[in-house]
């Protein structure tokens, strides 16, 4: 994992620096509200409903234990006992003073941790899929470029005052796409061309919100020293035409499609032709420093237990589950990667506590070389966990509620804080997910209707991704009423789509009713082996609009 | 006479002004001190003012600074203004007058210029400021300086971090 060197740390010191400066003059009246907010945002802070939140960057979902044991202490110190791993790979805290932003930037500097630009119209922290580095049809490990877009964009001096915020995904794996990176202003898949360079295909102007749209590929392939060119010539064209007269026009997507996909890449081709060979291309050199800290950790020749857990497994049931659901297969044969469930009915998705934080932490080192990863389904990876040590691991985690074995099931939902914690939303997101999570308590019945994302959102920000969920829930407000729409037929992955809206909205207390007809028509309808979003595609959205509103 | 802020962070006094765009149907009123035009009207009406060597232009945040190309260096001052300090796009006009069309002489930031944009502004290749009148003109010498370096390549440098690690 990254670690600093002596350039961070100073630049991360004159950064806490400088916010306790601009708070200092916030507070005597000496900036405006309006000329604090972008500086306050740039450092993670973002005031709402209830309280201010303070959104703390974990550059592309990577935490080392020490880390997390400072999240524990802050959480404790500065608010109130827990946090909130949120859908883009980082941490929000809910409840912090103004006042101690400062303080706790300063804390978490000294743990090379920090909240620059995660909120704002900037370019934003950059996220990836949490099983890199240890998955087997990875084209290469994409986190020393996460790394080199996160350094190139932080207190980039062109680019700090952009019509919108700006996110950019990076993909490495052949078969799977964790990291949506179809719907991000820039998506980028790592590959190799006919020559065997490795290189990327870019997406640009994906986005959810009010308007989603899957992002076209604007080129090809872009080979990996022209990254940071290239990625400058797209935010250079953007920060210069993207429109400004309408927030909700400003987004890159929109731009995108007044230009069209073809009409835009010819502008930033044109851009790029300018810059392609200025000091900002990357060296190769370069790359493979950064690719240094991202070297395999030490892997033991584990003894092959595939007969003591075959044997584990038929012996217990609940930990058979646990194997089949939250356990993925690592590129070690002697390792596997587990997945702690943050989803326990009944607790908001993705909150935790300052005692699991430590627990985490705590896991992390007796079981994974002191690190974990942070996925945008809102849950945390042990990547490397000896395949001899799984059983300890599992009795040890099933107290701590992280070893609910739903992963990637209807009842692993992904869903925003809504109208319990957020001034923006129209509705509670919250209760709807704990009312769906109890109706579908039935482990078998969840495992035989297998994996399907559902995403739920308070309003149309968006935050809980509902376009690209198999089944997305949106709340809307019906005369002051809390109502929820429902879509069908999203999906974030190499196949991503925006899913298609079934009809009229429901009440909340309709919702776990609505949601077992759906999968009712899906049961009637599958055949063997077919997962829900194939069903759907095969048999279109109608028979699903005759079940629930007949 | 304004006060001007170079990027050492000294601050100094001179004659420059920004002359607005005239109002539709009207004439642009050239005073005789130092003045800054709007740079399509000094294009469209350039060798009217061969005998002055001190005319310069401004550009908004809208304008393409791609139309002075070849002809940037006739002029001692081009001024971007910030029509709204979170307008970004001053920015990406300062580099590509910069980088791209190779301007050498002063380039002045004008507008809504506060303190805390002072060292973006200034990495993207301004060389004087005119700070909004309501600000701290005695803080601008640390807010141009709050980091001792950058990640990025930028008008400012040629070496980006990664770079300069590698040597
Ligand atoms: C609690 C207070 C929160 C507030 C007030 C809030 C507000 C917003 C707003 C205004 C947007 C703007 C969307 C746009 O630019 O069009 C947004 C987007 C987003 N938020 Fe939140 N949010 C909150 C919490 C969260 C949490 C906890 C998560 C993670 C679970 C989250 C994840 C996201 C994501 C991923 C997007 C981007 C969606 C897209 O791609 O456009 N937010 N949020
Ligand atoms: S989707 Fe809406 S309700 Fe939910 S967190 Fe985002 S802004 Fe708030």
């Amino acid at each position: 994992m990254y670690v600093y060197d002596e350039h961070d740390r100073q630049m991360a010191a004159e950064r806490v620096a400088q916010f306790r400066d601009q708070t200092e003059r916030a507070l005597a009246g000496e900036l405006s509200e309006d000329e604090f907010l972008p500086l306050r945002l740039q450092n993670g802070l973002y005031v709402q409903r209830l309280a201010p939140m303070l959104r703390i960057a974990v550059p592309y979902g990577m935490l080392r234990s020490a880390q997390l044991r400072r999240l524990a202490r802050i959480t404790r110190d500065y608010d109130k006992g827990y946090a909130h791993f949120t859908t883009r790979q980082n941490v929000q805290l809910n409840w912090p003073e103004i006042e101690d932003v400062p303080d706790i930037l300063a804390e978490l500097a000294e743990v090379e941790m920090h909240a620059n630009q995660t909120s704002g119209n900037c370019i934003r922290n950059t996220t990836t899929d949490q099983f890199s580095g240890v998955q087997a049809d990875e084209i290469t490990d994409p986190r020393p470029y996460c790394e080199i877009i996160r350094q190139w964009s932080t207190f980039h001096p062109e680019f700090a005052f952009l019509p919108r915020k700006f996110k950019v995904a990076v993909n490495a794996s052949e078969h799977t796409d964790r990291a949506a990176i179809q719907v991000h202003d820039i998506g980028l898949q790592m590959m190799r061309n006919d020559k065997g360079e490795l290189g990327f295909r870019v997406h640009v102007g994906g986005g959810l919100g009010r308007t989603p749209m899957v992002g076209p590929v604007i080129r090809d392939f872009l080979p990996e020293l022209d990254l940071l060119t290239y990625l400058e010539a797209v935010l250079r064209v953007y920060n210069r035409y993207g429109r400004r007269d309408n927030k909700f026009k400003a987004r890159i997507k929109i731009l995108v499609k007044a230009l069209t996909p073809e009409g835009f890449a010819a502008k930033v081709e044109e851009e790029w032709s300018h810059i392609k060979d200025s000091p900002t291309r990357l060296t190769q050199e370069a790359i493979e420093q950064f690719k240094g800290y991202f070297t395999e950790p030490d892997y033991e020749q584990v003894p092959d237990v595939k007969d003591v857990l075959a044997t584990q497994r038929f012996e217990n049931r609940e930990f058979d589950q646990w194997i089949g659901h939250n356990v993925d297969t690592h590129k070690n044969p002697g390792y596997a990667i587990v997945t702690l469930t943050m989803k326990k009915t009944g607790t908001p998705p993705g909150d935790v506590s300052d005692r699991q934080l430590e627990q985490i932490a705590d896991l992390a080192d007796q079981y994974s070389f002191g690190e974990v990863r942070v996925t945008h389904q809102q849950n945390v990876v042990l990547a490397d966990v000896r395949k001899d040590q799984l059983f300890e691991l599992w009795q040890a985690i099933t107290p701590m509620d992280f070893a609910t074995a739903n992963l990637n099931t209807l009842t692993d939902v992904i869903c925003c804080p809504g109208g319990d914690y957020c001034a923006l939303a129209n509705a509670k997101s919250i209760p709807v997910a704990e009312s769906i999570q109890r109706q579908f308590d039935d482990m078998d019945y969840l495992y035989d209707i297998g994996n399907i994302d559902l995403n739920i959102s308070g309003c149309m920000n968006a935050c809980g991704h509902h376009h690209v969920g198999n089944i997305g829930v949106l709340g809307v407000d019906k005369k002051g009423q809390e109502f929820y729409q429902i879509s069908l037929g999203g999906s974030s992955h190499h196949d991503a789509a925006i899913g298609k809206i079934l009809g009229p909205s429901f009440a909340r207390e309709d919702m776990p009713e609505v949601m077992q007809k759906i999968i009712n028509v899906y049961v009637d309808n599958r055949t063997e082996e077919e997962p829900f979003l194939d069903t759907y595609r095969r048999i279109g959205i109608e028979p699903f609009k005759e079940r629930v509103y007949a | 006479m304004p006060d001007v802020i170079t990027s050492d962070g000294s601050i100094r006094q001179d004659d420059w002004v920004v002359v607005p765009r005239p109002a539709d149907g009207e004439s642009l009123d050239i005073p005789e001190q130092p003045a800054l035009i709007p740079a399509d009207l000094w294009l469209a009406g350039k060798e009217h003012f061969e005998d002055r060597d001190d005319i310069g232009v401004w550009l908004d945040s809208h304008d393409e600074p791609e139309t002075l190309a070849g002809v940037v260096n006739e002029l001692p001052v081009i001024a971007v203004n910030f029509p709204k300090f979170s307008d970004g796009r001053g920015y990406s006009i300062a580099r590509l007058l910069r980088e791209r069309l190779n301007y050498q002489n002063e380039l002045r930031a004008v507008g809504d210029v506060l303190l805390d944009q002072l060292q973006f502004m200034k990495r993207c290749g301004f060389d004087t400021y005119v700070l909004r009148a309501d600000k701290d003109i005695n803080k601008a010498a640390r807010c141009l300086n709050f980091f001792t370096q950058g990640y990025q390549a930028a008008t400012d440098t040629d070496e980006p971090l990664f770079r300069r690690r590698a040597s």
